[in-house]
């Protein structure tokens, strides 16, 4: 994987949140929220991260931003290493790295205009000149299908929809090369969710921005992005180009992932996968593979062992015992687990 | 529907609906106006049927559940209607008489579970209160009768959950024990509102399950309550669509999604991503849902409505469409289909 292709380099990452209890506040636990990550982000692309609640997929978003602080791990972003940054070396970067929140109506300050809201970025990096931020408000505001008259009015006066375009005009306002989208259509209405949708195809497009797409949604996720990877607690099982994935799941945890999601269209013949009981907790993740106690193919080693995130061909990453690169026999499993 | 009619002019107990609703009207009658939450909503739910009521957030769905229960809170007010439910007017019967029939004929599982339960009290003391209400006067509930709901509903180690607070439960669990709570008097129709949307997939893939195995086992109908198509198309026999406060559509499931009629329902359904389906982009409906206090005059639908339009129709800004049935079993309240009227 050469550097120049990717726009940020994720390695090792790991955060890790005590848990406090009694009176004197000591440590009781850790919740690896997020437990060993390594992902590229290409240039010019979007790459759906999908898992669902408790995976860690918000908290990788947010760490990538240094929003909240890593345990360990970097995270190079255009080359540059983000953990070891000053303050003041970082500023200049965050306003190329931006983020659009889930839900559009408590991510607005409701006593706040709209123009203020969008504009406030601008402020922050110092553009000083009132006029220069009216002109970029404005522009941002149309990006998003907005009208100048709209920055007068305040949040409440918009509906959802409008309220997530605010929310994206308000991460473009700085031009910035990064955006990572966390969970921007899951409060919306699903007619609502399409206008959305098709307004960050078209401005990934125009803009030529690389978006990191949070999602639970696989559906959504396949219709957007180009690659996707795949969280379950805390780690990563899966990564591969999203007609790779979808035509070709591999981890069994994809593949029951894909199974679960309602599909509108009682025609469509899908071989159910029902996975038993509940996601585990991440303060006390299980031994080996973190998915064992739910796989319906474990395997005695994946209790004991943790699966690498391997390359089976076609930039086609899973991190499972049973499945091998291709040509390569199943005998090497302990080697590449090792 | 109507014309299985016996010798008397009315139908025969057994093939009367389970649940028949007509023109139910309910209003909230605010300082800023009327808002018509349930503007004429008919309905009918079968024995063992899945009835599917699918639409986006301020349609009028679960308004229509709680007034179907009578859990109506002021300013809201049923205004009109008829809820026939095995053969007895719902909206006849008295405050005290409605709740015997909650719980006993009828049960209900709302989105948020773990709200529905008391944060307070074990599981067990809830189970066993749901027990001692609905059964026999005179006998006390033992525990292992409340182990035995949990186990039925698929919930794992139930000796050990049924010790546990609610908050110590997980989201699919706590739903569960919503489902255990329902079943433990045998209902004739489980009224289920977006049951799964606070779960993730892989959990309300296991709660759709439960709840289409506990149908078929013990011929419990069900009003799955829903703004997601792809729980509808799965789940349901018969669709019932509804937009700003009314039905616009009804249908068997598969011909709803092989042959939408309405445009809000062509829109809604080309609007959606679905896997393995890919489109370059997504269609869009434009426009918003109209306020309810200021409903626009004729068809609810028709300042967002391409169709109209398109094939130049004037009287759907004048006057509201009825229901027709366009096609056998499959009814639109829309003016397109005027001259399919059978």
């Amino acid at each position: 994987m050469s550097t120049t292709d990717n726009l940020v380099e994720i390695r090792g990452l790991k955060v890790h949140f005590p848990v406090r209890a009694g009176i004197l506040k000591r440590t009781v636990g850790v919740v690896k929220a997020v437990d060993g990550v390594d992902l590229d982000i290409r240039r010019g692309e979007i790459l759906g991260l999908v898992g669902e609640s408790g995976c860690g997929k918000t908290t990788v978003g947010r760490a990538i931003l240094r929003l909240i602080p890593a345990t360990a791990g970097t995270v190079r972003f255009d080359g540059k290493d983000l953990f070891s940054l000053k303050p003041s070396e970082l500023k200049p970067l965050r306003r190329e790295m931006q983020l659009v929140f889930q839900d559009p109506y408590s991510s607005l300050d409701p006593r706040s205009k709209v123009g203020d809201i969008v504009g406030e970025g601008l402020r922050v990096h110092g553009v000083t000149d009132r006029q220069e931020r009216h002109e970029r408000v404005r522009k941002a505001l149309e990006m998003v299908g907005l009208q100048e008259e709209h920055m007068r009015r305040f949040p409440h006066e918009f509906s959802g929809g409008q309220r997530q375009r605010i929310g994206i005009a308000r991460a473009l306002v700085l031009n910035p090369k990064f955006i990572v989208c966390d969970e921007p259509v899951s409060a919306l209405d699903v007619s609502i969710q399409s206008q959305v949708l098709n307004l960050l195809k078209d401005l990934q497009q125009e803009l030529d921005l690389t978006l990191l797409f949070i999602a639970h949604d696989m559906s959504v996720v396949e219709h957007l992005c180009d690659r996707v990877a795949v969280m379950y607690l805390g780690k990563i099982v899966e990564v591969a180009e999203r007609d790779e994935l979808f035509r070709n799941p591999q981890h069994p945890y994809t593949r029951a992932l894909m199974s679960a999601i309602p599909v509108a269209d009682p025609r469509a013949k899908r071989e159910r996968i029902i996975l038993q009981g509940d996601p585990p907790s991440p303060l006390r993740p299980p031994s080996g593979c973190r998915f064992h106690t739910r796989c319906p193919e474990a395997t005695e080693l994946c209790a004991q062992r943790e699966p690498a995130l391997i390359d089976l061909g076609r930039a086609h990453l899973c991190a499972c015992h049973l499945r091998q690169p291709e040509g390569q026999v199943a005998e090497s499993v302990a080697r590449v687990g090792g | 529907m109507a014309d299985r009619t016996g010798d008397n002019g009315k139908p025969p107990a057994e093939e009367l609906p389970l649940l028949q609703v007509k023109d139910l009207k309910t209003y909230f009658f605010t300082r800023r106006g009327i808002v018509k939450a349930v503007d004429g909503v008919s309905l009918t739910v079968r024995r063992g049927e899945i009835r599917g009521v699918v639409g986006e957030s301020g349609c009028g769905k679960s308004m229509t559940a709680m007034s179907i229960l009578q859990l109506v809170d002021k300013p809201g007010r049923i205004v009109s209607g008829e809820v026939w439910f095995k053969g007895e007017n719902l909206l006849a019967r008295s405050r005290r008489e409605m709740t015997a029939i909650r719980g006993k004929q009828i049960a209900v599982i709302f989105q948020e579970p773990k709200s529905s339960l008391n944060p307070v009290l074990k599981v067990s003391t809830q189970l066993l209160e749901v027990l001692k209400v609905h059964q026999d006067v005179g006998r006390l509930p033992r525990t292992e009768e409340a182990v035995k709901m949990l186990k039925e509903v698929g919930i794992p180690d139930p000796e050990r959950r049924i010790h546990n607070y609610p908050h110590e439960l997980s989201g699919g669990m706590a739903q569960r024990v919503m489902i255990a709570m329902g079943m433990a008097c045998a209902p004739d129709l489980l009224i289920a509102d977006e049951p799964t949307t606070a779960l993730d997939v892989t959990i309300q893939a296991q709660v759709l399950d439960l709840i289409r195995t506990l149908r078929n086992e013990r011929g419990m109908a069900v009003m799955l309550i829903t703004h997601a198509m792809g729980v509808v198309a799965e789940m349901a026999d018969v669709v019932t669509v509804m937009y700003a406060g009314t039905a616009v559509e009804e249908a068997p499931t598969l011909n709803l999604f092989d042959e939408p009629l309405h445009p809000y329902t062509r829109g809604l359904i080309a609007s959606i991503p679905v896997m393995g389906q890919r489109k370059e982009r997504l269609e869009v409906i434009p426009g918003r849902v109209p306020n309810l206090i200021d409903m626009p005059p004729g068809c609810r639908f028709a300042p967002r409505c391409r169709a109209r339009v398109e094939h130049g129709l004037e009287k759907c800004t004048v006057e509201e469409p009825p229901m027709i049935e366009a096609r056998p079993g499959h009814l639109v309240r829309c003016w397109l289909y005027e001259g399919d009227q059978r």
